[in-house]
């Protein structure tokens, strides 16, 4: 052992079918098509005319025992296509992988948790899932508790904890399995700042103990921190793959190249004003900083800056119109008063519009969701309990009078 | 560290030929995950529900006493000099073993979905597990006849030994059928309408309500390819006697046997593209 690469890859390729939303037919429709043409409806049923994609396109690496990967590429490049390959949930079309190790991955946490079953039925269950042993299980079950933090609440059904408790009970279930390679997707773009750290720390001591893990993310300064070497992937080929810091580099040149080709304007990046992407302190003025490489010149445009939640859900939404300003690198700076929302990661969404906006037929110079996320780690200044923390965060004060004056009775009584 | 790196278990991972072979190391290894699959329809049902496990023995009881008013009593259709209540509750058992896991396992798949699509498991386990669910259901209201028979004044014979080889028989049968329509329902999204339907029809071309006698002689061996007739008359035979029905019980098994390995190569065919699918 040792000198085998703990995952090779020989040229993997997945081809997926476009076009049919859903790929499942009916029972009607293979019928019909065997009745009409009894002789070739299996053959039409396969080749069909269906449009087909390569999400994932003779791809081929080496990962030694221990080393940590990170995994780049824009959205559809196929990075969770390989992920999905190397865990055997989806089968390649083309090219074989040798995978030497037990694997484990992040990327499930919460899946299979039962609202009605309590949180120690949950983790034995999830546990199997996962692919532990009962003994397993048992010897590291206090472990779970402990760093799950739910040790009250360990009899309670789920369904009674905080979205926050679930998914830390979830993600420690994952953490103690020990595999001898880990698979990562994205799953730090979830839960809140707390959450990303333990999921961070965790990682750091699994690479430590010498396992390999492979790590999927936008967030480049994530795989900056953990990884040694990346790969890169782009429209489902390896484009490169090389140590952490050029390959990053090189991806994003390239990114700007692309962006900046395509004409109109481009939002290069953003920052919180100092060039960070973090933030500690919500109640003082917070600067939004938005890099924009503008083509031509906007005449009576419109800036539109959205604040976006976990799943989306819009937090906030700040309009600035109209605007006119000549073509060239600009930076805009939003300056907002505080930002009195909880402690977590969110996203900004921005769009730039010249003659108009969305609504009076501007024209639709740039849109982006931007990277990376914003992360707010402010600490909780409202209510402790998860439960209750609700989506702002602000302090409260209260004041206790010795000698309350008579409230005013609803019902004048003459 | 990972315990023992010595047998560390490597995986090939390649796109899959016409012929997979069915890994039945590979579902022993998974043993927990049945095992921990069973355990939590168990124990939902037993919290979500009033009843609980108790509706394992209300439905056939149920369905016991209503067959035994219209059939029995208003219909006089005849069962062979035995008591008409354990007569039809004897063939509910083995139905009702049959008819759960049919409709439990049709939808196994598709409701695991979120499952199948982030964990590696044999998908093998998402229709056994249905069956083995219903096997514990079974269980239960086997005790349930155990009394029916007391109160009728029955003993079982020595032919009641055979019983575990008879459940053995019924889950086999449900095992066939469910490898089916489970994979057939990730491809087919009409199965799930169209099961409720079939196991009706199902009911009533099996002898629960009726006796086998009633079918002419001639016609038994085509009767009995449908194997739920095998499976309840051999039920019936093992706990209330009568004779051995041997004809019916050899179709129906060779039936079985044929759509068991046929279902399991069809299963393991279009398993792989569950994840795709779903």
């Amino acid at each position: 052992m040792g000198s085998l690469p703990a995952i090779s890859a020989r040229g993997l390729g997945k081809q997926y079918r476009l076009g049919e939303r859903e790929p499942y037919g009916t029972l009607r429709d293979t019928l019909v098509r065997a009745v009409r043409a009894p002789a070739r409806w299996r053959r039409a049923d396969r080749s069909g005319a269906a449009p087909t994609v390569w999400a994932l396109d003779d791809v081929s690496f080496d990962i030694g025992e221990g080393d940590v990967v990170g995994i780049i590429g824009r959205n559809g490049s196929g990075k969770s296509t390989l992920l999905r390959i190397l865990s055997r949930i989806t089968e390649p079309t083309r090219g074989t992988a040798t995978v030497r190790g037990r694997v484990g991955s992040l990327l499930e946490v919460g899946t299979g948790f039962h609202p009605e079953l309590t949180g120690r039925e949950n983790v034995f269950v999830n546990g199997a899932m996962l692919g532990m042993r009962r003994h397993e299980i048992l010897r590291r079950f206090d472990d779970i508790v402990g760093f799950a933090g739910v040790d009250r609440f360990i009899d309670t059904p789920v369904k009674r904890y905080s979205s926050g408790m679930q998914m830390r009970l979830a993600f420690a279930v994952a953490a103690h399995l020990e595999p001898h390679i880990l698979l990562v997707d994205e799953v730090l773009a979830v839960g809140d700042a707390e959450f990303q750290r333990r999921c961070l720390g965790k990682m750091h001591d699994v690479s430590r103990e010498g396992r390999t893990v492979l790590l999927v993310s936008h967030q480049m300064g994530q795989i900056r921190r953990l990884c040694r070497s990346v790969l890169w992937l782009d429209g489902g080929r390896l484009r490169a793959a090389g140590p952490t810091g050029e390959t990053i580099h090189e991806y994003e040149a390239a990114t700007l190249a692309r962006d900046l080709a395509a004409g109109g304007s481009a939002f290069l990046g953003w920052d919180l004003g100092d060039g960070e992407h973090r933030l500690v302190d919500t109640t003082g003025p917070v600067r939004v900083r938005v890099h924009l490489a503008a083509h031509v010149a906007v005449t009576n445009g419109h800036f539109g800056l959205g604040l976006l939640g976990v799943d989306d859900e819009v937090i906030g939404g700040w309009a600035f119109e109209p605007l006119s300003f000549p073509a060239g690198t600009r930076s805009l700076t939003v300056e907002l008063p505080s930002l009195p929302i909880r402690p977590g990661v969110y996203r900004w969404s921005m769009a730039l519009f010249d003659g108009g906006n969305n609504l009076s037929g501007g024209r639709l110079l740039e849109k982006w969701t931007a990277v990376p996320d914003l992360a707010l780690e402010a600490r909780p200044l409202g209510h402790p309990q998860d439960a209750w923390a609700g989506i702002l965060n602000l302090r409260g004060a209260l004041t206790i009078d010795r000698q309350s004056q008579a409230l005013p009775s609803a019902v004048e009584v003459r | 560290m990972p315990d023992g790196t010595r047998d560390v278990p490597v995986h090939h991972i390649a796109p899959a030929g016409g012929w997979i072979p069915i890994r039945l190391s590979e579902l022993w290894e998974f043993r927990e995950l049945l095992y921990a699959f069973v355990w939590r329809e168990v124990r939902v049902r037993y919290k979500q529900t009033a009843l609980g496990v108790g509706w394992a023995v209300a439905q056939p009881l149920l369905t016991m006493v209503v067959f035994s008013v219209f059939f029995g009593k208003l219909a006089g259709v005849e069962s062979d000099g035995i008591p008409y209540p354990v007569f039809t509750y004897c063939a509910l058992l083995p139905w009702q073993l049959f008819a759960f896991a049919l409709v439990e396992s049709s939808n196994s798949v598709v409701t695991n979905q979120r499952l199948l699509t982030k964990v590696y498991f044999p998908k093998l386990l998402l229709p056994l597990s249905a069956v083995a669910v219903a096997l514990v259901d079974f269980t239960v209201s086997f005790g349930v006849l155990l009394l029916l028979m007391a109160w009728f004044g029955m003993t079982p014979g020595p032919a009641a030994l055979t019983v575990p080889l008879w459940a053995l028989f019924a889950a086999m049968t449900a095992t066939a059928a469910s490898l089916w329509l489970s994979a057939l329902n990730v491809r087919y999204r009409d199965i799930r309408y169209t099961v409720p339907f079939l196991t009706q029809i199902w009911l009533f071309v099996t002898p629960v309500a009726y006796p086998t006698s009633l079918v002419p002689e001639i016609w038994r061996p085509l009767y009995a390819l449908n194997p739920m007739v095998g499976v309840v008359d051999g039920f019936r035979w093992a706990l209330v006697g009568g004779d051995w029905p041997g004809i019916t019980v050899l179709v129906s098994a060779a039936v079985v046997v044929v759509c068991l390995v046929g279902g399991l190569i069809y299963f393991r065919r279009t398993e792989r593209t569950f994840a795709d699918l779903v």
